[in-house]
Parts: C-alpha cells; sequence; structure tokens
C-alpha cells in the first residue's frame, strides 16, 4: 500500500465517502454523482449531504427511479468524457440494471478492441442485520464479480474506504465498490493524506500466527473481535482483508495461508457460489501442501434473507460464529 | 378529473359505510404500528399508507374476489382494503410466526395469494410485470378475473412500468394499473422526476399503449371507486387494460424517520384539509346515510380491533430459527 508515515484522523466510515469523494470533485472536474436522492438527501444513507450544495446540483445529480438508466447513461457518459460516480441505493436493485452491467458495463472495452476507457463507479451497499428482508439484505459482489470486465471492491474500513474510493475513482475501468450498510458508522483513524490503494492488493489487517481468517466488511470486524478474544486463550490469529474481491490478491492471501496452515474465511455472501468458495479455491490450489486442514467457509446460508430478527440472526454469521470455527481449527 | 357529487347518489349506503369503515381500519391500524415502531417493537423499515387511504379503499371496492392485486413498499392500506385481517399482518410486521409470511416478509412483502393479494414489493415497478402476467392468465385461462396493480409516480420511471404496459396493451390484458401520485418519490418532488410535458398527467404515459385513461381525486373515495369500476368493467369485457391517476399526498415521511426537509411550508397542512378521514365521514352524516353516534361506534370498533390485533401480534411466538430453512423450494429442500 501506498500510504506513507503521516497525519491521521479518527473518521467514520460514512465521513470518509463524504470527504474522499468531495476531494475527488475537486481534483477533477469530471467527476460527477448520479443516483436517486443524491442531492438534498445525501444518498441513500444520507452519506452525500452537502456535497450539492459545494457543487451543484449539475454534478449532484437527482435521476428518476431508473436504474436501467442511471447505469447505463452513466456508463455513456463515462466512454465519452466524463468520470460518473452512480449510487444505486441498494445492492439488490443492481438486478434492475442487469443488462447495463452484465452485457454493457462489463464487456464494452473488451469488444471494442480494448482501447476504450471506461471511468466509471457503481457505489452501492450490502446490507445484512437490518430486518429488511430478502430484497433489501443481500450482498452481491460475488454476483458482480463472477462477470470477467468488472472490478470490484468491497470497502470495511475507514482507511480502506478512502484508498479503495479514490482509486476506483481514478481508475479507467469501471469499478463497482460494495460498500456495507453495517460498517458505515464504524470509526478508525484514517490518514489525512491523499493516498490510493491499488485494485487488486489485499492487507494483512493484523498480524497471526496460528489460524488465517480472511473476511470482509462486516464480517472483517467480527473477525478481528474475534482475534481479539482468541489472543486472551493464546490463540494467534491473522486477519486478512481482500479489499479487491476482483482482481483478487491471491499471493497476499496465500502467503498468509502457507504460514499459517489454517484458514477461515467469511463473507456476507451465500455459503454455495459464494465469495468464500473462490477464497477456499484460491487458498487450496496455492497453498495445499502447507495446509494441515481444509478452509473452512463461513457466510450467510443458503436461503433469501428472512425479515423476523429470529430468523436473520440464524443465517447471519456472527463473532461467535467465527470464534468457533478458528476453534475448529486451531 | 371526475369529481365526487353527481354520481355518488347512485352508490348504496352500505358501500358508502363499508368504505368509510375501512378507511378507519388503515388510519388507526397504522397509527398504532407507527407508534410502536417508534417504540422499537416493530424492526425493519415502515413506510406508512396515512393520507392515501382514499385510494385502495375505492379502487378495492371495486373488485371481485377472484381479481388479483399487486402492491408496493407501501402496502399495508392495499392489504387491509382488500379484506386482509389486521390480526396477521400486525403479526407479519412484529415478525411472529403467526404473521401472513410467517415472519419471513415484514412490513414490505405481506402476501396473501389466497385472496388473490400477490404481495406488498420492496421493488419499485416490480409488482407491475406480476400482475401483467395474472392478466394473462386471466385470460389464458378464460376467466374474466382482472389483475390491479397499484403503484407509485415514482414507479412510472421504470422500465418495468413500460414493458408491461407495453405488453398488456398488445395482447388487450385485463390489466389495471393505479397510479398513486402522492407527489414525491422518497424525497424528491415529481418534477425532478417526470418531464413537464408529464407533470399534468402522468397517465400520459399510458397513450403509447393504447390503455383507458383516467384521473381521479386520490382524497375522494367515491370517485376513485367509480372510475375503478368503470376500468374493471372494461377489462371484464376483454376491452383491454387502463391506467387510473389517483391525486393525493402522504401525510407521513417517506419512511419512520424521514426527516421531510423537502415540503414546502404549508404544503401539509392545506392537504390534510382534505383529508378523507375527515370529509368522508362528515359528508356521510350530511348526507343522512350516518349519524354522528354511529360514526363514533365505528371508530371505537375499529379501535378495539387493532388494539386485539396488537396483542395478538405480541403475544405470538417469534419463528423458531430452524423455519429459516424452510420454504424456499416446493420440495422443501435446501440448495446443496
Ligand atoms: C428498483 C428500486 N429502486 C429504488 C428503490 C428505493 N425506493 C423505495 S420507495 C422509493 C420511492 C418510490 O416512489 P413512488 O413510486 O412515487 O412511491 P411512494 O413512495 O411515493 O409511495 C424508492 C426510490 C427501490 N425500492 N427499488
Ligand atoms: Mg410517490
Amino acid at each position: 500500500m501506498s500510504t506513507a508515515a503521516g497525519d491521521v484522523e479518527e473518521m467514520a466510515v460514512r465521513d470518509v465517502i463524504n470527504q474522499t469523494l468531495g476531494e475527488e470533485m475537486e481534483r477533477d472536474d469530471r467527476v460527477y454523482i448520479q443516483g436517486i436522492d443524491v442531492s438534498g438527501r445525501g444518498g441513500t444513507s444520507n452519506i452525500l449531504k452537502g456535497l450539492d450544495d459545494r457543487f451543484g446540483t449539475d454534478r449532484v445529480r437527482n435521476t428518476p427511479i431508473s436504474e436501467v438508466s442511471m447505469v447505463g447513461s452513466g456508463l455513456g457518459a463515462a466512454a465519452t468524457g466524463m468520470r460518473p460516480v452512480v449510487e444505486v441505493m441498494y445492492c439488490g436493485f443492481l438486478g434492475v440494471a442487469g443488462d447495463q452491467l452484465l452485457n454493457q458495463v462489463a464487456k464494452m472495452r473488451y469488444m471494442f478492441g480494448g482501447e476504450l476507457d471506461l471511468p466509471m463507479v457503481i457505489r452501492t451497499k450490502n446490507v445484512m442485520g437490518a430486518n429488511a428482508a430478502a430484497q433489501h439484505s443481500q450482498a452481491l459482489h460475488h454476483w458482480l464479480a463472477a462477470i470477467p470486465g468488472l472490478k470490484v471492491v468491497c470497502t470495511s474500513t475507514p482507511a480502506d474506504t478512502k484508498g479503495l474510493l479514490k482509486a476506483a475513482v481514478r481508475s479507467d475501468d469501471p469499478v463497482i465498490v460494495f460498500e456495507h450498510g453495517g460498517v458505515y458508522n464504524r470509526k478508525a483513524e484514517v490518514p489525512t493524506e491523499d493516498y490510493v490503494y491499488e485494485i487488486g492488493e489485499a492487507a494483512i489487517e493484523r498480524p497471526g500466527d496460528d489460524v488465517t481468517v480472511v473476511a470482509t466488511q462486516n464480517q472483517l470486524w467480527n473477525a478481528l473481535e474475534a482475534a481479539d478474544r482468541l489472543s486472551a486463550e493464546g490463540i494467534s490469529v491473522e486477519v486478512v482483508n481482500p479489499r479487491t474481491i476482483s482482481p483478487l490478491d491471491t499471493e497476499t492471501i496465500v502467503e498468509s495461508a502457507r504460514k499459517t496452515g489454517r484458514c477461515v474465511v467469511v463473507d456476507d455472501t451465500p455459503l454455495s457460489y459464494g465469495t468464500q468458495s473462490q477464497l477456499s479455491a484460491t487458498i487450496s490450489e496455492g497453498a495445499f501442501w502447507d495446509l494441515d486442514l481444509p478452509v473452512k467457509r463461513l457466510g450467510v446460508d443458503n436461503v433469501p434473507i428472512p425479515f423476523s430478527p429470529t430468523l436473520e440472526d440464524e443465517v447471519i454469521p456472527g463473532t461467535d460464529d467465527v470464534v468457533d470455527a478458528i476453534l475448529d481449527l486451531a | 378529473m371526475s369529481s365526487q357529487g353527481e354520481r355518488s347518489a347512485a352508490i348504496a349506503d352500505q358501500e358508502r359505510i363499508e368504505m368509510l369503515r375501512t378507511m378507519v381500519r388503515i388510519r388507526k391500524f397504522e397509527s398504532v404500528i407507527q407508534n410502536k415502531f417508534a417504540d422499537a417493537e416493530v424492526p425493519g423499515f415502515l413506510h406508512l399508507y396515512i393520507g392515501q387511504e382514499a385510494i385502495a379503499t375505492g379502487v378495492c371496492q371495486a373488485l371481485e374476489e377472484r381479481d388479483y392485486l399487486t402492491s408496493t413498499h407501501r402496502g399495508h392500506g392495499h392489504c387491509i382494503a382488500r379484506g386482509l385481517e389486521t390480526d396477521r399482518m400486525a403479526a407479519e410486521l412484529y415478525g411472529k410466526e403467526t404473521g401472513y409470511c410467517k415472519g419471513k416478509g415484514g412490513s414490505m412483502h405481506i402476501a396473501d395469494v389466497n385472496a388473490g393479494m400477490l404481495g406488498a414489493n420492496g421493488i419499485v415497478a416490480g409488482g407491475i410485470p406480476i400482475a401483467t402476467g395474472a392478466a394473462l392468465s386471466a385470460k389464458m385461462r378464460d376467466t374474466d378475473e382482472v389483475a390491479v396493480s397499484f403503484f407509485g409516480d415514482g414507479a412510472l420511471s421504470e422500465g418495468a412500468f413500460h414493458e408491461s404496459f407495453n405488453q398488456a396493451g398488445i395482447w388487450d390484458l385485463p390489466l389495471l394499473g393505479i397510479v398513486e401520485n402522492n407527489q414525491y418519490g422518497e424525497m424528491t418532488g415529481l418534477e425532478e422526476q417526470h418531464p413537464p410535458s408529464a407533470l399534468d398527467d402522468l397517465t400520459i404515459y399510458g397513450e403509447p399503449y393504447g390503455v383507458t385513461r383516467m384521473r381521479v381525486d386520490g382524497m375522494d373515495v367515491e370517485a376513485v371507486y367509480e372510475a375503478t369500476l368503470e376500468a374493471v368493467e372494461q377489462a371484464r369485457n376483454g376491452d383491454g387494460p387502463a391506467l387510473i391517476e389517483c391525486v393525493g399526498y402522504r401525510f407521513e415521511g417517506h419512511h419512520e424517520g424521514d426527516s421531510q426537509f423537502y415540503r414546502p411550508d404549508g404544503e401539509l397542512e392545506e392537504w390534510k384539509q382534505r383529508d378523507p378521514l375527515l370529509t368522508y365521514p362528515r359528508k356521510l352524516i350530511d348526507d343522512g346515510v350516518l349519524t354522528e353516534e354511529e360514526h363514533q361506534e365505528i371508530e371505537a370498533e375499529i379501535e378495539a380491533e387493532i388494539e386485539d390485533a396488537i396483542e395478538f401480534a405480541r403475544n405470538s411466538d417469534y419463528p423458531d430459527p430452524q423455519q429459516a430453512y424452510e420454504g424456499v423450494y416446493s420440495d422443501g429442500g435446501e440448495q446443496a
């Protein structure tokens, strides 16, 4: 990573997003935002509040409730000189924009011979554990990461939110930024300087020796908490944050797996065909001879997320589940 | 806009009182739920229908049991007007196993397929193609059933609306679209969501699809009822789809917790003067259909019903966690 030592500031993820987009809009006047209620309300989670006052509603544009055109017009604008940041309120609504994502955004550069820059960001959010029922409670980064042509990142911490969002805005490829409703209010130190994280670079969030946990977003915070708890029992857990889902930093992940020989992968996507499967395959291929035990996958059970709290709690892994999974291997 | 008055003499007293009861039931149910949500008894999101009661009520009064409907994220009023029981609705909102969806759906997904209620929907315009399919099926099965889709002004911006009504227009389907124009989509006013040429009459979006277009006062339950009767009759006779714009206003936030910063001063108060829960009882009393005492009795009776409904919800059990794995597939199996 390209952060130099320097000043830091304690910030919540939600404020980092606002600040970062503001900085990028200052830096390059081709950057603009479009989405539902991005002006006024400040987007779905009020995160963009104030950007309309700073940059005007020409650059912070409220769209009609039209995901196809919200995403597709972003693509067209990106192909012709603008750098749009599109907000899709909940990741489930990506489904409405399905063709634009699958057949247009992902394939345009390649099909046209690889020459066309498409500097476009789509910000959306995974939501889990908010009693919002199946259409509003989903994690779908694996779904888009399965499409060649899209870059997909998952933001988890205040610092990676800044580094990844800047990288996404400055990228000449479409980048889908999955935020997570469960981490918006998480606070931690963020370097105040301008920095960009490489898309495709994972980070060791916490070094350890006994068990590796690869975890994203809300599950990353659960994993860090689990690591804290287990250190009291003398188990040293290494926590890896992939940051980017596609392309995936196999090197960092495999290296950690080789060191510990025991791995848990945890993420809010459904277990079958989820991110965990890709991570697990990557580890198994790259660290097979160093593994003491098979990789353990943790994720949401294979059901649409139910509304009722007792049901939702049942199907989403929590810190206890991460602890148990580590103990199974340790 | 057709207005109440001239034709309402034709509506039987009995029906008028029924419509009043339905509106009172919706208002009281939601007002109580609003409080329970504030007390954190009701989890999740809550989009209230308060102010729009005349629309669901007038529309559903014109339907038969065999008809179908699809609803939206703001669906409690549609459910109640359709005749769903307030106790099982409340239980669903509380996430209890006695709820209509056994706690799987919550506020945004109440459904009762046995009552032709094909679901509230968390996806804007998500129900319109489904209603189109119900209309197609009604036709293919050689019935005279009609499918009604409720949706907001905002849903007219989704491709799903246009694709569905185009299809319904080509195939002459018995599909009825109810555009609930409550002036806003979330926190953004109509004028930012539709071009000036559409603002005066949102049914203009139905024009190229050949649908019958009507525009009524959505605060006037009888106007809504009569327009719907006409559209339903046409659809039953095989004369194709219709689009009715009901012009109204939502009195509460987009969802609970909305600061409502976007409302111009005085706008809400002005619309509240036309609150159907104030104007309609007055009208029925003036017309001699109802006495003041009878009105009070209706209010008290429904209040008691809603209290019971809340008690039912509270006393019901949360679903056993294992129920999370049930109901995904017809064979009860799980994905590998
Ligand atoms: C496809 C999709 N996009 C966005 C949303 C978020 N959303 C929920 S309700 C709503 C506003 C809908 O406006 P309208 O159709 O006028 O209905 P109203 O809320 O006014 O009843 C929006 C944008 C959604 N649920 N689904
Ligand atoms: Mg509306």
